[in-house]
């Protein structure tokens, strides 16, 4: 459109291999590489503004906030792995996942706080309650949690004040699961599609990575006669995980697409083929009594709970960069109104 | 959403006359906002300039983008208004134009001058009240090209933060860095602000980001300063054409509905309010709009929600999977029967 046409017989087309795309097929042309699955939904014509984004995408560092996704799961999951052990005497598995949870906690914390503009200003995120604010819900129950983690390790490996420690466990326990899940939210709540659509199944999908995760670790580092839940609790979190996921993507429409492309789908299938490798090989691992068919497997449920988190990052903010998820969805639902 | 189920219906969501006092505001003033009518914007871009210098707003990039005139591309920490251009191959309804006179002989034409009223100089871009067709209000906006010709139209519209009505921003704001001020405006109290930038994705406008070297977010403040002291935003005081009006938002929505009516009755079919609604999905804009196009083609969303309508869901599917989530865990421990 802005080919140059000044007047009668005068400048015409100057720069004709020039072109800012305007209206009808302004948007980014996406490369499709000859792999991978077809999209879910057929191209949809729509307009943008010079194919820009409408979103102002997440200012989130992917290292901090993805990496605190994964290690909140993991201490939340972790909490509840040391409860049960702690109630079912496996004190060498409750060693593991206390020191998992409070370890991943403290390391979730420090890249939180890093991830700020201004770190020296993070008790301020203390500063209201606001239950509108996902975020200020998960500092208040972080600020909660993480004593309670750090204090079951302490009294744990110390071995003093067994009555506090088995209250923090128990306290750690209680909260965990609010840790895992709530980030779900914390994503959700936002305008960017490919996190918001899937407001209803993200839950589930992070509780299902932050089981396979802690399961992972105490595969890792617990000896194999106290694993048995965590074998357990690393299939359930597997069907879980990728059930939800399955389930998320085909309810989302057009908003799934960036799941299927580039970086987060070879993320995302990373992550399936860890997860579901490292639960079968953490359950086929009790017929055997070598120690490493049960490492391995903790060490893909954990790298494949991380590239679950990372592929969600990365997707949400690839849609948020194409104005096509914002726009061709919300035209659809003009239009649906309409009718 | 919602049908009232809580009780509280439009805490998050819905029409809210009174946004202050739904907010703490016992005896708030009337709520303030923009009407930016873009059928009279001349791409001037003297409010970009005003806002960023009433607000000390830095730099914000010097680089040609080849966007038609638009070289600021789009809101962000360090650009609070944005005009937009748009070139489009359709005609303009409203404009002559074209630039041949050769039936005119302008001898005759200037000899003519001022002896009737009928007879338009050469130079008149309006067509004599006679030719212009039903509906149009003779001698003020003159009709579609008459001969059809297809020719350029080249659209402006100054785009700001939209001081929503449920501001997804202020919702999600983990500080309560970002407050409602008592003109119903939303401001970012910058010695709060801890830079978690959880606002920058919440936007569904795309308009508050954060400032890199400074950590903290930033956005049109609707020149709150100013407002206190009863003077009207930089932006609007800056614009030559009154594009930008300010002024009580009742007011500005009864004069942007008599503006549409008034383009619409010259040919001007394409003319649309955006964001003036209470009923759409942010509950209305304390700064909307007059388009001539679809909204995407501004780059603004065509239907936008704001995030939190769906809060209450989605913690409660976050709890549902935090109880499947404690399930798991002590079905993980319950022992098989040997």
């Amino acid at each position: 459109m802005s080919e140059s046409e000044v007047t009668r017989d005068g400048v015409r087309h100057a720069r004709p291999d020039r072109e800012a795309p305007t209206g009808v097929h302004a948007g980014r042309r996406r490369r499709r590489r000859g792999r991978g699955e077809q999209p879910m939904v057929p191209d949809a014509e729509f307009s943008s503004y010079y194919g820009k984004p409408v979103l102002n995408k997440p200012t989130w560092k992917p290292l901090d906030i993805a990496g605190y996704l994964y290690l909140g799961g993991l201490a939340g999951a972790s909490s509840l792995l040391a409860a049960g052990a702690g109630a079912t005497g496996r004190p060498a598995l409750g060693r593991t996942a206390k020191l998992g949870a409070a370890g991943a906690i403290t390391l979730s914390l420090a890249a939180l706080v890093h991830d700020l503009g201004r770190p020296a200003r993070f008790l301020n995120m203390l500063r209201v309650f606001k239950p509108t604010s996902p975020m200020s819900v998960g500092s208040w129950i972080l600020s909660g949690y993480a004593p309670l983690t750090l204090a079951a390790a302490a009294t744990d490996v110390t071995g003093r004040y067994r009555l506090v420690g088995s209250a923090a466990t128990a306290g750690a326990a209680v909260l965990g699961p609010a840790v895992a899940t709530y980030t779900a939210v914390l994503l959700s709540d936002t305008a960017v599609p490919s996190w918001h659509e899937g407001y209803r199944q993200l839950p589930f999908v992070f509780a299902g990575s932050a089981a396979t995760s802690a399961a992972g670790l105490a595969l890792l580092a617990a000896p194999a006669a106290q694993a048995g839940p965590a074998r357990r609790m690393a299939a359930l979190g597997a069907v879980l995980e990728l059930g939800s996921f399955q389930v998320m993507k085909r309810r989302m429409g057009l908003t799934a697409e960036p799941f299927e492309q580039g970086r987060p789908h070879r993320l995302l299938r990373a992550a399936e083929a860890l997860t579901a490798g490292g639960a079968a090989l953490a359950v086929l691992s009790a017929r055997v009594r070598d120690r490493r068919p049960a490492a391995a497997a903790g060490a893909a449920l954990l790298a494949g709970s991380a590239a679950l988190r990372f592929g969600v990052f990365h997707a949400g903010v690839a849609s948020a960069e194409d104005p096509r998820y914002t726009v061709v969805p919300q035209r659809e639902r003009l239009r649906a109104r309409e009718c | 959403m919602g049908e009232g189920a809580e009780g509280r219906e439009n805490l998050l969501y819905g029409p809210e006359p009174d946004v202050a006092g739904a907010a703490g505001y016992p005896d708030a003033p009337p709520r303030m906002g923009f009407f930016t009518d873009t059928s009279v914007c001349i791409g001037c871009k003297a409010c970009e300039v005003a806002c960023k210098e009433w607000n000390a707003v830095p730099e914000d990039g010097l680089l040609l983008t080849g966007m038609s005139y638009d070289n600021t591309q789009g809101l962000g920490a360090d650009t609070w208004r944005h005009v937009a251009f748009i070139e489009q191959r359709k005609p303009l309804a409203g404009q002559e134009p074209g630039v041949a006179h050769e039936d005119v002989d302008v001898f005759a034409a200037a000899s003519r001058l001022g002896t009737g009223a009928a007879s338009p100089g050469p130079g008149a871009t309006a067509p004599p009240p006679d030719r212009a067709p039903e509906g149009a209000p003779a001698g003020e906006i003159s009709p579609l090209s008459p001969d059809g010709r297809t020719e350029l139209r080249w659209l402006m519209a100054s785009d700001v933060c939209k001081h929503c009505t449920h501001a997804a921003c202020l919702d999600v704001c983990p500080t309560g860095s970002l407050f409602r001020t008592e003109f119903g405006t939303v401001v970012v109290q910058e010695d709060i602000c801890n830079g978690c930038g959880y606002c920058v994705p919440a936007c569904p406008y795309g308009v508050i980001d954060q400032r890199k070297d400074d950590g903290r977010v930033w956005k049109c403040t609707l020149c709150y300063d100013r407002l206190g002291v009863g003077m009207e935003p930089a932006c609007a005081k800056s614009c030559p054409t009154d594009s930008i009006q300010f002024g009580p938002l009742e007011e500005l929505r009864e004069r942007a509905q008599a503006r549409v009516a008034q383009l619409h009755a010259a040919g001007v079919t394409d003319a649309r309010l955006y964001g003036e609604s209470p009923e759409d999905g942010v509950g209305g804009d304390g700064a909307f709009f007059l388009l001539l196009d679809e909204p995407e083609v501004y780059g603004l969303p065509p239907d936008p929600v704001v995030t939190t309508r769906d809060l209450p869901d989605m913690w409660r599917h976050a709890a549902l999977a935090a109880v499947s989530l404690v399930a798991l865990a002590a079905g993980s421990f319950v022992r098989r029967p040997r």
